[in-house]
């Protein structure tokens, strides 16, 4: 056969002639410069998008440092210093001394009262000591100002304190030190720490991680490898990804009712024999850790989902090819691929809930806790209830350790995130 | 319920016994796919010869690869890919209900189109198949497997000093041959090749078909190309396919290779392996 032959391909040298006629008939004209020039307005614009951002977090966190930092005038109402016959000062002395220094300067009520709230025998030396500087010597800050404004006007705050306040000293207090760490809940600025809430908060985050962690990953895995898609799991699906705008105060209704009301024998323990006189009803450490943990759920079942449909099909196949079964596949091939994408949404997930405050006060944080929890079932607070309550009175000293607070809640999302990236990196090594 | 495997056990240690019987790996009876309600390939007639390699070809869509994933039931991943008719495997069919699709692509192994070893070590992409299959052995047994199964591929002397480095380490034609030791190492009775050198380049390829003949002692393979020197090359056996006005692919012609490209009884195929179309 001769193309000739075949009408194909006569036809085409016709047709060809034909295009060619009509694409002469268009015009273009030169407008690389314009291209150009409309890619650099685009950069600017990104540069300064990332500009605005970098400028806010910059602001957040020399605010933080300026009021974490500065002058205080402090005025005591009896000198610690008199309360020691001896001359040591009070911090050395053991708490078989410091006792009836407490027992001689309080009230009999207030005394019987702090010990109803622990057996005396409990107490550890710096439990005493704080409880005496608390409860006698009671330091009262007058006024405190901010970093930069101390710095500033050094010489002019000495002249001010002294002709204001006679009396009284004028301190540069470091507001976020091993004390303000290390020390319970106090109701004085001074003396108050954030201990009870870092040991709260890392509680209620492993609940979260424990709870939500593998329930988020194993609806992702039978959504995306198991479910058919019909009706009802298409139901499912659109009811999570709403469930994940839903504001995190609904959650918090949710807890109340479901952890703290409903299942108030097993989220206070009482199930298990445990019996805390000083727990609030099921407003404990496992409830605001389930709660929090169904929040941040339907986030994990949707990043988990991305990860896992990111799982290339040529994988899946390879796997099937060679005679595995469904779960096979998923956990010997699937899951490993996709873990690094979910424990990235995972980490954001959890550090949205370290940073919850609003379903935690719904669900009934303790304004007020002194002593460190001790198992799932305790009274919690943590730091953004801490924060929030701090930054809510009025009183100069609470913004200060507020900001102090801030920054400890900033270090430690820091040193949890990186401790789960660097996780998440050696998997990934692992496996290409 | 399973496949009889009784069946095929004796086939590997008695080769000529019961092909010279006329007996087929696979035979294909009215075999329909529908993808939802689209008919992918229509009533295929097709008998495979035992430890013959035969070539599936036609132009795009014509529903080749759809035929060989029918034969292992790959298909059935496809939430939305339905078939019909029968698919004999030594005699038995496939698509019985109570048949576990698991069990059928232990005994009938498949290889793709883009290598796609695991994201393992070498050592672990072979052993992997294996052990899931209920390898029983000591880790010796395993050591030893994995060396047969690489050397069976024609790839041992490459990688024996580098078993525990990622299969994703290897060159694109030492990947796909890692694949293939991968499919070899679970004893399957067919290998089905699913254009396995199209992604190579010509001296990769090259090493595919030859080991292509190598394997053909001992597996059956069914392998869909595109490339029709590669067909008359390697393949016994030649189906061409194509496609029907409503662009349901169908069976055209089949016969030993030599004579489908020398003496082709249809016209469309005589075109199609001339490269006049498709």
């Amino acid at each position: 056969m001769s193309p000739t032959d075949d009408p194909q391909t006569e036809a085409r040298p016709e047709k060809n002639r034909d295009s060619s006629i009509m694409l002469d008939r268009f015009q273009f004209s030169s407008n690389l410069a314009r291209r150009h020039r409309l890619g650099r307005i685009w950069l600017v614009l990104l540069r300064f998008s990332t500009l605005v951002g970098i400028l806010a977090l910059t602001a957040l966190i020399a605010s933080i440092i300026n009021d974490s930092f500065g002058y205080a005038a402090i005025q005591y109402k009896v000198d610690p210093n008199s309360l020691t016959a001896q001359g040591t000062p009070l911090s050395e002395l053991s708490c078989e001394e410091l006792i009836p220094i407490l027992e001689e300067n309080l009230s009999t009520n207030r005394f019987r009262q702090l010990i109803s709230e622990k057996p005396l025998a409990q107490w550890s030396q710096e439990e005493c000591y704080e409880t005496v500087l608390a409860e006698v010597a009671k330091p009262k800050i007058l006024e405190t100002w901010s970093l930069v404004y101390s710095l500033r006007y050094k010489d002019l705050l000495k002249v001010y304190t002294e002709q204001k306040y006679p009396g009284s000293e004028l301190v540069f207090k470091t507001w976020l030190n091993r004390d303000f760490i290390d020390s319970p809940q106090s109701s004085d600025p001074l003396l108050a720490g954030i201990r009870t809430a870092i040991l709260g908060s890392l509680f209620v985050i492993a609940i979260v991680i424990v709870v939500a962690f593998p329930i988020g990953i194993a609806a992702a895995i039978y959504l995306e490898e198991y479910a058919t898609p019909n009706r009802i799991n298409g139901i499912i699906q659109t009811n999570i990804n709403n469930l994940a705008g839903v504001p995190s105060i609904i959650y918090g209704m949710l807890g109340l009712t479901f952890f703290v009301r409903i299942l108030e024998p097993l989220t206070s323990g009482s199930v298990f024999g445990y019996s805390d006189p000083t727990t609030a009803n099921g407003r404990t450490i496992l409830a605001a850790g389930l709660t929090l943990a169904l929040l941040i759920l339907p986030v994990i079942i949707i990043n988990s989902q991305e990860a896992i449909r990111a799982v290339p099909g040529s994988l899946r196949e390879a796997s099937y090819g060679m005679g595995a079964t469904r779960w096979q596949t998923v956990w010997h091939h699937v899951l490993p691929y996709a873990l690094p994408g979910i424990l990235t949404g995972t980490i954001l997930s959890v550090s949205r809930a370290f940073g919850e405050t609003a379903p935690l006060v719904v669900v009934g944080a303790s304004t007020f806790v002194r002593f460190d929890p001790d198992s799932i079932f305790s009274k919690f607070t943590t730091i953004p209830i801490q924060i929030y309550q701090w930054t809510a009175r009025p009183q100069d000293a609470y913004k200060n350790i507020a900001a102090a607070a801030i920054i400890v809640l900033l270090l430690l999302l820091l040193t949890l995130n990186a401790t789960a990236i660097f996780l998440r990196n050696r998997f990934s090594r692992r496996l290409v | 319920m399973t496949l009889n495997i009784k069946l095929a056990a004796p086939l590997l240690s008695n080769p000529d016994g019961i092909s010279s019987n006329g007996d087929y790996a696979i035979e294909a009876r009215q075999l329909h796919v529908y993808y939802g309600d689209f008919l992918a390939v229509k009533d295929v007639e097709l008998d495979i010869e035992i430890r013959k390699i035969t070539a599936l070809i036609g132009p795009s869509g014509c529903g080749k690869s759809t035929v060989l994933r029918a034969f292992n039931r790959m298909n059935d991943l496809i939430p939305i890919a339905r078939t019909e008719g029968e698919v004999l495997f030594h005699g038995q069919n496939i698509y019985t209900p109570g048949i576990d699709p698991v069990e059928v692509r232990k005994h009938i192994g498949m290889v793709f189109q883009k290598p796609n070893p695991f994201p393992k070590s070498i050592y672990e992409n072979i052993a992997w198949g294996a052990r899931i299959n209920g390898f029983k052995g000591r880790k010796s047994d395993m050591d030893n497997l994995v060396e047969s199964a690489l050397r069976g591929a024609a790839l041992w002397d490459e990688v024996k000093d580098k078993l525990q480095q990622s299969g994703l380490s290897l060159s694109g034609g030492q990947q796909q041959r890692l694949c293939i030791a991968r499919a070899i190492a679970v004893k399957p009775d067919i290998i089905l090749m699913d254009e396995p050198a199209s992604s190579l380049d010509p001296i990769s390829t090259l090493k595919i078909e030859e080991l292509m003949r190598d394997l053909k002692s001992e597996y059956t393979i069914i392998i869909v190309t595109h490339n029709m020197q590669q067909a008359a090359r390697v393949s016994d056996f030649t189906a061409f396919f194509t496609l029907n006005e409503q662009r349901a692919g169908f069976l055209m012609e089949y016969g030993p290779t030599n004579e489908l490209f020398l003496n082709p009884k249809e016209k469309i195929t005589e075109d199609y392996i001339t490269g006049r179309f498709g």
